[in-house]
């Protein structure tokens, strides 16, 4: 039977609350190592022209561990969370662990079944978006940008 | 006379639809308009009954969309009241009218020591032609600045421009902020200058009654989907000693009189302008539009735009926070508004009004010279039409404001 109208409304609601889910919202708020790095090992610069999010990922690598990210950048508010969130889950872990995440994550985005929610942690906020597949590209702006920069971090070093 | 609304709604099938459970509030006019019944039946009767290629056909069919063509060519021309449609270049959109000015009338009149005179309040398709153009001939593009509310910074008009400056190239009516600019003013000074003005109608046209030559511009250019019309069709307005003394654009099939193995004589204005097939059915189709609108009558399409801006413009004032762009007043403004909450992204506020079943535009809106200077990333923005009603404002009003909520609890 298709929904009454009060019930997809609730819905719509839900989907909004499940998009702007209160991590997000702190994330967007008070972003987590927001900034730039005095010597990174890669720095890289993200654009999404279609909505011009911007953000830049510097990141520090020592003996294939990320020892260090920091992100700048300017966007809504699910690109923004997304780039703090990130760099919380990936500081400390070796490079291949965080390939491996930016992989995780991304399958998360666009609706893989089979991803490993424990993995993801608090990544898992960023659920909701799925629901919002022009929103999708936000989500991943940092995680593209961190692919680059460890990728020139492996080039360069 | 007020515009008949729910007269109009019901000739809009698309306006019957739902999104997300809710009716569709569709406030991204500016973007591109609805179309109705009478120009979607316009495109299905060329095509069941007389689509053939115009021109050069010997048969009834070919005739017949001959005609017709030119007669949609004949609308355009009293409906911006040039003085013959020979002065009407039919194009893709907008944009494709100003890069032939830029490429044809440009590349003739714009040298090293040139300048193309602008305003901050331009979209980007009368941006980028003129610096492609400056690039190529090392001319130099200046813009005229705005004011605190987005009007243009008119102050010492008259030494805006001098000898240097080949082109004034200015919008009507500003699609991001919805100003309206004083352009005979602007046409006035410019010419006593011995400037040449392009007036870019793209805002304008679809929503008040333009006169070129009352106006008395030398190029004007607008596109008939944001005018009910199909997407695909741009007009050039140009005057005739300006158009005649321009090289063609596109070059190939029907813009020649006649060709041999060295070269090429060029066909009479408009054709010389438009090479190959064009698109027959959407120009036939945007005629149908025009009638439409001439049916509405555009004082008072105007007039009921005024009423909406006024009462969206009062009824936003009412919501704490909220940042609304443009001039204070409805009159001097079209029907767009411009917003932005201070803490919130402007593709957050879109995304939570989709889902209330409103669309408007969030983002740079191809003006990102003006969104810069204002200091923001872009701007949520509402345009209204013929169809709108303020039931449908009060719809946005209360999405804005759920907006608003959502992140104030999610604040520390």
């Amino acid at each position: 039977m298709a929904p009454t109208r009060e019930e997809e409304y609730a819905r719509q609601e839900a989907e909004l609350d499940e998009l702007y889910r209160q991590v997000i919202i702190d994330h967007y708020r008070n972003p987590r190592h927001r900034g730039s790095l005095p010597s990174p090992t890669a720095s890289h610069e993200g654009f999404n022209p279609l909505c011009g999010d911007e953000v830049t990922v510097d990141l520090l690598v020592n003996g294939g561990v990320i020892q260090d990210v920091a992100f700048n950048g300017a966007g809504c508010s699910i690109s923004q969370s997304s780039a703090s969130l990130m760099t919380e889950a990936v500081i400390g872990k070796p490079v291949q662990e965080a390939e491996s995440l930016i992989r995780e994550f991304t399958a998360m985005m666009t609706g893989s079944d089979e991803i490993d929610l424990e993995a993801l942690g608090d990544l898992e906020a960023l659920m909701g978006v799925r629901k919002f597949p022009v929103r999708v590209k936000c989500a991943t702006l940092a995680w593209h940008t961190l692919h680059e920069a460890l990728e020139e971090a492996e080039s360069g070093g | 006379m007020t515009l008949d609304v729910q007269k109009i709604r019901e000739d809009f099938p698309i306006l019957s639809r739902e999104v997300y459970g809710r009716p569709l509030v569709y406030f991204d006019n500016a973007a591109t308009s609805q179309k109705p019944r009478q120009v979607i039946e316009a495109l299905v009767r060329y095509y069941e009954h007389y689509n053939a290629n115009i021109h050069r056909a010997i048969h009834c069919l070919g005739e017949e969309a001959t005609n017709a063509y030119e007669e949609a060519r004949a609308k355009v021309a009293a409906f911006i009241n040039a003085p013959s449609p020979e002065c009407i270049v039919f194009t893709r959109n907008t944009t494709e009218a100003i890069n032939l000015v830029a490429y044809t009338w440009g590349r003739a009149n714009v040298g090293p020591d040139s300048e193309v005179l602008l305003t901050l309040l331009e979209h980007h398709s009368n941006i980028i032609p003129w610096q492609r153009l400056a690039a190529e001939k090392g001319a130099t593009v200046r813009y005229i600045g705005i004011t605190d509310s987005q009007a243009l910074e008119l102050n010492g008009l008259e030494n805006l421009m001098d000898a240097s400056t080949r082109l004034l190239a200015v919008t009507q009516v500003s699609n991001a902020v919805g100003t309206i600019n004083p352009a005979e003013k602007l046409i006035e000074e410019a010419h006593r200058n011995g400037t040449t003005v392009l007036v870019d109608g793209a805002q304008s046209a679809p929503h008040m009654a333009v006169d070129v030559q009352a106006m008395n511009c030398d190029f004007f250019a607008f596109s008939s989907h944001k005018m009910l019309g199909p997407t695909g069709v741009g007009v050039l307005y140009g005057r005739r000693e300006l158009l005649e003394e321009m090289e063609p654009f596109l070059a190939g099939g029907e813009m020649i009189k006649r060709v041999t193995e060295e070269g090429a004589t060029w066909n009479d204005i408009p054709w010389k302008f438009e090479a190959g097939t064009p698109n027959i059915a959407d120009v036939i189709a945007f005629g149908a539009a025009l009638d439409y609108l001439d049916e509405l009558g555009m004082e008072n399409v105007r007039a009921h735009e005024i009423e909406i801006t006024e009462y969206a413009l009062s009824r936003l004032r009412e919501l704490e926070g909220l940042i609304i762009y443009g001039p204070p007043d409805a009159a001097d403004r079209g029907g767009v508004v411009s917003v932005n909450y201070a803490d919130l992204h402007p593709h957050d506020i879109g995304t939570i009004l989709d889902r209330h079943g409103v669309a408007v535009r969030a983002g740079h809106h191809c003006a990102q010279p003006l969104m810069r200077s204002l200091g923001v990333a872009g701007t949520a923005r509402a345009s209204f039409y013929v169809y709108n009603t303020q039931e449908e404002v009060d719809v946005l009003v209360d999405a804005l404001s759920k907006a608003r909520s959502f992140f104030a609890n999610g604040a520390d």
